[in-house]
């Protein structure tokens, strides 16, 4: 062993040819590589040439926002209306209500607002106290949201929920299906996670039943027979019956998604606190339910896109919701013909709101993902 | 194939290697992960690759075929040169068979199925020559009692096995073994090993990644030892146990012989 | 005991809506009963493919029946239709091609983010019965014309019925040889390893058959041809707009969804077991064939079959553009004509219910067939 070991010695690194690196071999190998792949590039080059410069241009570089009426947009007839969108844009968002009073439009302006300064740090990772963020977000938001866009205390004038609409009825639908069908979703999953057999029972049968029937009927049902079920007398306006059915049908959705979360949650977590001496409510509240519904965050998420997009079959009942209220908006007197802009207005709120949250849910599903494997 | 090219084929390698990787250099983008490799692989030899994590030593084996594609250097099997020519990639692929660190089977076709499919859609044997030939195999390596079950159902070490019967029902002429062993609970190494040694004695061409340096030294002609992207030293097992050449085998050695 | 108390108070709770609706609807002078079945509807159902509709004699239990066939029509339709597109668009989004993928993905995040509702709207209303044309100036594809009343196409009948019968039973034998002749070809596969193009073969001389017996017993189906008319087309047969524009949306919409399982099912085939294939020598076309379809079918299939079940239940939307399937005719018109609630709302669910149950079924045939050769 005393040979003399000689000195390992690296060959410096080199560039790679540039043949295969650099924008030039990008565009070769990612659009040019094949025959095959040259075709499909030229025929999709060509398809996007076909449509996106006339898009573009009605959309863009043609289109009329000045002015307050449609003389303008009558005017240049190759370009879309969005002065239409423009005057209306208080309709569209906050409803009839609040476009004729606009002494009152801070009311929903700041329930949103509101809304949106609980919401941001709750979406940041490193947050503190996100856990108290979202109680309030889930429990005094509702209370602070109705207090100041219904009104009807300290002086704020009653706005009648038969009034609400646009964006802001939309809104409210969707929060108050999430915020009321979470517990009831997630007594659901419990109950058919549980060990008694009628629970269970009661539990699927009433799951089954809300997933298997479409929405709309249900609203129907809401609608026309919500006040039959109760003794005379008792009666809600039909806001509050589509938030009932909403409610109901949500509860469903949520809780298989919850029961996605429990599904996932080791066996041994369940037995190591049953060990500890824990009953059946504290070792789920304490040590099953967090974790469970720290799972189900993403699911939970994507049945509440679901339920977002489903919020504009009320115009179906006669709610003006965003999308009804740019239909009908679009279809008053004033505007009439204008009614691509009206859709695409509400097409596009509903599309960020939608697309936000699915990116949202998926980031998480990965973190989730890899946590899971790293563990 | 003709019987000419056959026979054309079957002198070439007689007096060339089977196996000859000339200057290759690749990158993964920027990286630059093999740096002037020059190999060369008689018939019937047993080559063991080793080396640190990182070091090229997975990519430099996948090039052989082709499941990495070089930029720089040539690559020859069996007097074949490797190009862009699918079909010549091809007939290279069927002539070398392959063992992957994580099994790869075909989760839906059972054990037999696994065997026989690309004797005949690739070989187009019929399909009781391929029955026969993989049963053969599969007792070979002492598991033809498992051939009506799917991949799912077997442990590790036998996955592995059906992994190396698989290849060899192709008839290759070298088999490559990319860490064969690391993905197993170390009780069924052994089993997976034995069936490689015993591979190794009935004349197969062998090039074998792996850290197993036990069966480096039972069946390797020759230890190739790479670091960075190049071969730092290659030797016969004797010599590169007992005197490593360079600095950084000793201390490769010295890590891993002392873990 | 709790399981006791909690099924009576269910129990109680269901039988007292129950009581308070029946008394409520006989308040309001509607007595529950199943009697209006057969009683005549007073309404026109426009679009009965399969049921002769006749104002003044079909009965209201007529009209539900041909709202579950207009249901099962467009759903079945629209199940076709958005798996193709679902696939076509799902594989691109894989495609080694930039600009493919890319808009793929566009399209995919477009059109599942939008409501459905609010997709069907805009076709319809903003589209399509602006930019159609009249039918004097339809829009020619072949034998089909498509106008702003809707898409004609071309109906075939059965002219002479006894050559019509011999026709069929050349088609059936042709079936049955081809049949024959694949097993045939399968055994000698198996013990030779020689191949033929069986499902080449088979196809082409069928086609061969088929036309040739079609000119020799000189046309035992003829097509009904649309013609235009004064004001509109005659013969042949129609899918009114409202048809074409619902079926329209929920094959762009659903078909993001499937598009989106075709990918994460082709993505799930790890890279391994594609290098294991290569390694084989296996062509390309064997490998996509043999090794990744297979694979990818059983992650795709069953968040697919959901998605048919959620197109079935999203044609209830429908009513917003007036085709006449089950929610559009049966819980709203003979609703509104009837006043019993109780009964139409309980039927129209039971048809959902029924139609979930029986995907549920399907999907636990799958699984359990899946599972018996997975492991």
């Amino acid at each position: 062993m005393t040979e003399t070991l000689s000195k390992f010695q690296k060959i410096p690194d080199r560039e790679p040819p540039s043949s295969t690196v650099g924008m030039l071999a990008w565009v070769r190998i990612n659009l040019f590589g094949t025959t095959t792949n040259t075709i499909t590039t030229l025929l999709f080059l060509y398809v996007i040439y076909l449509f996106l410069p006339p898009f573009l241009d009605w959309a863009i570089f043609n289109a009329n926002i000045s002015g307050s009426d449609r003389s303008v947009c009558d005017e240049n007839k190759s370009g879309a209306c969005w002065t239409f969108v423009k005057v209306r844009f208080e309709q569209l968002l906050f409803g009839l209500y609040f476009a004729t009073n606009p002494d009152q439009i801070w009311r929903p302006i700041t329930a949103l607002f509101t809304f949106g300064i609980i919401l941001t740090p709750l979406l940041f990772e490193k947050t503190p106290f996100k856990k108290w963020l979202l109680l309030i977000l889930l429990t005094a938001y509702p209370v602070f949201f109705i207090f100041i866009v219904y009104g009807g205390a300290f002086g704020i004038p009653v706005s009648d929920t038969g009034q609400w609409g646009g964006f802001l009825l939309t809104f409210a639908l969707a929060f108050v299906g999430i915020v009321l069908a979470l517990p009831l979703g997630i007594l659901l999953a419990l109950g058919r996670r549980s060990q008694m057999p009628v629970i269970r029972a009661l539990s699927v049968t009433y799951i089954e039943f809300w997933r298997g029937t479409p929405l709309i009927t249900i609203l129907f049902m809401a609608s026309v027979m919500l006040p039959l079920f109760f003794p005379s007398g008792v009666d809600f306006d039909k806001v509050v019956r589509a938030m009932i059915g909403i409610t109901l049908f949500q509860s469903a959705y949520t809780a298989e998604a919850v029961r996605g979360g429990l599904q996932a949650i080791d066996k041994g977590q369940t037995e190591a606190s049953m060990a500890l001496g824990l009953g059946y409510w504290k070792r789920t509240i304490f040590i099953i339910l967090p974790q469970a519904l720290k799972i189900s965050i993403p699911a939970i998420v994507n049945t509440f896109i679901a339920l977002f997009k489903d919020t504009s079959l009320v115009s179906i009942i006669g709610l003006l919701d965003l999308l009804k209220m740019s239909q009908s908006a679009s279809r008053s007197l004033e505007w009439n013909g204008y009614d691509i802009e009206g859709y695409l207005f509400a097409g596009f709120v509903f599309w960020a709101c939608c697309y936000g949250m699915s990116s949202y849910s998926q980031k998480l599903e990965r973190k989730l993902d890899t946590e899971g494997r790293t563990e | 194939m003709t019987s000419a090219s056959a026979s054309k084929k079957s002198t070439k390698n007689q007096i060339s290697p089977i196996i000859t990787i000339n200057k290759l250099n690749k990158w993964f983008g920027k990286f630059h992960v093999l740096k002037d490799i020059d190999l060369e692989v008689n018939k019937t030899e047993k080559i063991v690759i080793c080396g640190p994590s990182g070091s090229g030593k997975s990519t430099l084996i996948r090039c052989i075929n082709r499941l990495e594609v070089h930029q720089e250097g040539t690559i020859i099997v069996d007097g074949t040169e490797l190009t862009d020519d699918v079909k010549q990639i091809n007939e290279i692929r069927s002539d070398v068979g392959m063992v992957f660190q994580h099994f790869n089977l075909f989760p839906h076709l059972t054990v037999l199925e696994n065997c026989t499919l690309a004797p005949i859609w690739v070989r187009k044997k019929s399909k009781l020559e391929a029955d026969e030939l993989a049963m053969e195999l599969l007792t070979k390596v002492r598991i033809p009692d498992q051939a009506k079950k799917y991949p799912g159902q077997l442990s590790g070490g036998q996955q592995q096995r059906v992994a190396i019967a698989r290849a060899l029902c192709m008839q290759p002429r070298v088999m490559l073994f990319d860490e064969p062993t690391s993905a197993l609970d170390p009780e069924m190494i052994k089993e997976v090993l034995e069936t490689m040694i015993e591979l190794a004695e009935s004349g197969m061409t062998m090039i074998v990644v792996t850290h197993e340096m036990g069966f480096a030294n039972k069946v390797a002609d020759r230890v190739i030892f790479m670091d960075e992207g190049q071969i730092v030293e290659q030797n016969d097992p004797k010599n590169f146990f007992n005197n490593p050449k360079s600095d950084r085998t000793k201390l490769f050695l010295s890590q891993i012989l002392n873990h | 005991m709790v399981q006791i108390f909690v099924l009576s108070i269910v129990v109680f709770g269901i039988f007292s809506i129950y009581e308070t609706t029946v008394f409520n609807l006989q308040e309001r002078g509607i007595k529950t009963s199943s009697n209006f079945f057969d009683e005549v509807a007073p309404f026109k159902v426009g679009f009965s493919p399969f049921l002769n509709f006749e104002l003044g004699k079909t009965t209201y239990i007529e009209v539900f029946y041909i709202g579950i066939l207009n249901t099962l029509l467009v759903a079945l339709l629209g199940i076709f239709a958005a798996t193709m597109l679902g696939f076509v668009i799902g594989i691109l989004r894989l495609s080694p091609n930039w600009i493919a993928s890319k808009i793929s993905l566009i399209y995919i995040e477009i059109f599942r983010n939008v409501p459905l509702l609010l997709q069907i709207m805009f076709w319809n209303f903003a589209v399509f019965l602006a930019f159609l044309p009249p039918p004097k100036k339809s829009i020619e594809m072949g034998l089909f014309y498509l106008n702003s009343r809707g898409l004609h196409s071309p109906l075939p009948f059965i002219e002479d019925s006894n050559n019509f019968k011999i026709w069929i039973l050349i088609l059936a034998l042709a079936a049955l040889a081809g049949f024959i002749f694949s097993k045939w070809s399968k055994k000698k596969f198996e013990l030779t390893g020689a191949a033929l193009p069986v499902k080449t073969i088979n196809i082409l001389s069928f086609l061969a058959i088929a036309v040739f017996s079609y000119f020799f017993l000189r046309g035992p189906l003829g097509f009904d041809l649309p013609v235009l008319g004064k004001f509109n087309f005659k013969g042949g047969g129609q899918i009114p707009l409202p048809l074409f524009s619902l079926w329209f949306a929920l094959t762009i919409y659903t078909s993001a969804f499937i598009a989106e399982n075709v990918r994460a099912g082709i993505a799930s085939v790890s890279k391994g077991q594609l290098e294991a294939s290569r390694s084989l020598g296996l062509k390309r076309s064997q490998m996509i064939n043999m090794i990744i379809i297979p694979q990818a079918m059983r992650v795709i299939i069953p968040p697919t079959i959901s998605q048919f079940l959620n197109l079935t239940k999203n044609s209830s939307l429908a009513v917003a553009v007036g085709y006449e399937e089950i929610v559009a005719v049966w819980a709203g018109i003979s609703l509104n004509q009837t006043g019993q609630a109780l009964i139409i709302i309980a039927m129209t669910i039971i048809v959902y219910e029924c139609m979930s149950l029986f995907t549920s079924f399907i999907l636990n045939v799958y699984n359990r067939r899946i599972q018996i050769t997975e492991r």
